[in-house]
């Protein structure tokens, strides 16, 4: 493993941090991931299990932490890169300790989602989409058609779905989240 | 049932007899309401006296295309002297679909019963579960079933003490719409980014890990058991319209109806009755201006297609449309369609994978252009260029996510076209700040 330096922050322009690099492939997630083994014919297939464990365990997917990927399933680090960037939920940045995701799609927009979106970013602070609230709390993005249409707002925080959210509904909702 | 609401008398309901009751979910619960007889059932029979039974029911696949079943099936190698393998599409992710999330929330042992009859059929000895990674609850009741179901030798090396063994392996994916399309989903699988392979090769010559695969999506997979154990031929006499559409669809409804959910009717029901008598009609004072029926990949439908709309494959695109995923997006007076279509457009621009030319720019340039009408700023000549965008953006590329984007653009012009021209007369106000 390599001994490179984890950017601890990408996000708000803080500077790097140098701290070295801490394996996520050991112990119990190590066992893990070798348990899914005999499920795929190939150690390629283990990528997209690989990474759900590296955002557990990290909050985020960071360069290392690719390189780390790529080295456990035997696959390049630009290779890791390309799968993990092709998909939206795999975070390439650190987030808020809160990710909000707010559907947005035709459906729930012609039912009003966009003003619960308003209120959860009057709520949160966070101004504007994608931007982490300035106490470090909150992140909150758009999210196209989260298969719930007919209970508009359905909204996601971290890994918790909420159905039917209205902007009276955002502060007791979000309150749950310190 | 028009789940959340109690089930409407109307209703045909098989696949979701126990959405709501808690107790279906558990092994014992679900053997207890008659689970896991199809499939003991199924196992008894030679593999293509199965896919005989699946022919003859005439179940077409429930994820949008409609293609039969049992015929899908049969495409298979007759031998299995190579691993085959079952997926089952649990990535709903079409706009205005929320059915498969009922399924696997509170039927889990229905799906994975169907998708062992299915494993059976094909001679797969591993069966992929690949469900969408925002579904973390679906997810980990998915994950329960499945352990209960090894525990209680419905799965793993001695299916019901058949000889057969059978193996489950739910996958999460990551945030794509365009891993439902069948082969970007087998590549996911194979830990690649999600791009829809060229075909042939056929999935069912060289699917996952290059071997053969049938795809399948979890209704489709659901109403497997009830046709193993009722019969072919009773689920055949489900059809009020006509005969190449049988048994029950799930419909979600979403929009702005009175009670929006998931309603199960046999095929061939009015969309009148659907609308107004289980949905319990528009909102308050609201009069129907547009239905999206299968999905937001289809045509808009106008009311006076709605109106005389029967809701089975034949009667959807006789009104005008497809039966698609059976997602069906209610508008009413209130909507402005513009704006709603521009959403729509905005959708399949972000979720492009960004391989085909004609998709990656027609996508991005459609929004643009719609962007640009709302915001007051649309030239006479927009409208046209749409439609010329639209004509490239059909027919010509690996998938069909560049002609789901067109469809409604194209119908929308067609159909609502005053809307379109209130926008460029400035007659109306923009809808959007700056283009
Ligand atoms: C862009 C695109 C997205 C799709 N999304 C889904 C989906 O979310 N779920 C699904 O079951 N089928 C989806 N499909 C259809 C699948 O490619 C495939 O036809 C289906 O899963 C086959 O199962 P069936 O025969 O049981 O319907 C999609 C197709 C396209 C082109
Ligand atoms: S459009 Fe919002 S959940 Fe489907």
């Amino acid at each position: 493993m390599s001994l490179k330096s984890e950017q601890t922050s990408a996000h708000g322009g803080v500077p790097e941090t140098t701290a070295p690099y801490q394996p996520v492939f050991v112990g119990a997630a190590r066992a893990e991931l070798e348990r899914l083994r005999p499920s795929y014919p190939t150690m390629q297939a283990l990528l997209l299990p690989a990474l759900w464990i590296i955002q557990r365990e990290r909050g985020w997917i960071s360069e290392a932490a690719m390189a780390e990927a790529g080295e456990v399933l035997k696959l390049t680090p630009a290779y890791v890169k390309g799968v993990v960037t092709f998909y939206t939920m795999y975070h390439t940045h650190p987030v808020g300790r809160h990710f909000i995701q707010v559907c947005t799609t035709s459906p729930c927009s012609i039912c009003g989602s966009e003003e619960t979106l308003a209120a959860i970013l009057r709520y949160t602070g966070c101004g504007e989409l994608g931007a982490t609230s300035s106490d470090g709390r909150f992140t909150v993005i758009e999210v196209e058609c989260l298969g719930a249409c007919g209970f508009v707002t359905p909204i996601m925080v971290d890994d918790d779905f909420i159905e039917s959210v209205t902007p009276e509904r955002v502060p007791d909702i979000l309150a749950r989240y310190p | 049932m028009g789940f959340p609401y109690p089930s409407d008398p109307r209703e045909t309901v098989l696949l979701s007899k126990y959405f709501g009751d808690a107790g279906a979910r558990s092994y014992t619960g679900w053997t207890e309401r008659g689970g896991y007889e199809g499939v003991k059932t199924a196992l008894g029979m030679a593999p293509e006296a199965v896919v005989e039974e699946m022919k003859a029911s005439g179940l077409r696949g429930r994820g949008g295309a409609g293609f039969p079943t049992g015929l899908k099936w049969s495409l298979m190698p007759k031998k299995a002297d190579k691993p085959h393998y079952l997926v089952c599409n649990a990535d709903e992710s079409e706009p205005g679909t929320f059915k498969d999330r009922e399924i696997m929330r509170w039927t889990p042992h229905a799906l994975i019963e169907g998708c062992l009859i299915a494993a059976h059929a094909i001679r797969a000895e591993r069966i992929y579960i690949y469900i969408r990674g925002e579904y973390t609850e679906p997810l980990a009741i998915m994950e329960r079933a499945v352990a209960e179901a090894y525990a209680n030798g419905a799965a793993g090396e001695n299916v019901f003490g058949s000889g057969t063994r059978i193996d489950v392996t739910l996958h999460r994916g990551a945030g794509a719409y365009i891993c439902g399309e069948e082969t970007a989903m087998l590549n996911s699988l194979e830990g690649k980014r999600g791009n829809p392979r060229i075909k042939p090769p056929y999935p069912a010559q060289a699917g996952v890990f290059g071997l053969p695969t049938t795809i399948n999506n979890v209704e489709t997979l659901a109403a497997v058991p009830h046709i193993m154990v009722r019969g072919a031929a009773w689920y055949k006499s489900l059809s009020l319209s006509n005969p190449k559409s049988t048994g029950t669809k799930l419909i979600s409804v979403c929009g702005h109806v009175a009670r929006p959910g998931n309603y199960e009717v046999t095929m061939g029901t009015p969309m009148r009755e659907l609308i107004y008598d289980m949905c319990g009609g528009m909102r308050p004072g609201r009069t129907l201006k547009a239905v999206i029926p299968g999905g937001s990949s289809v045509p808009i439908m106008n009311a006076e297609e709605a109106d005389r709309c029967l809701l089975d494959y034949e009667g959807v695109v006789a009104a005008g449309s497809m039966l698609g995923s059976a997602g069906m997006i209610v508008m009413d007076d209130s909507t402005d369609m513009v704006r709603a279509i521009w959403r729509l457009a905005k959708f399949y621009a972000h979720e492009s994978c960004a391989q085909c030319t004609q998709c990656r720019e027609g996508t991005a340039w459609t929004t643009k252009i719609l962007e640009r009408i709302l915001a007051g700023l649309g030239k006479e000549s927009d409208l046209q260029l749409l439609l010329d965008l639209s004509e490239n953006m059909t027919g010509k590329t690996i998938c069909v996510l560049s002609d789901s984007c067109a469809a409604p653009i194209v119908s929308g012009i067609q159909k609502f076209r005053g809307e379109f021209d209130a926008y460029l007369a400035k007659a109306r106000t923009p809808a959007m700040a700056t283009a």
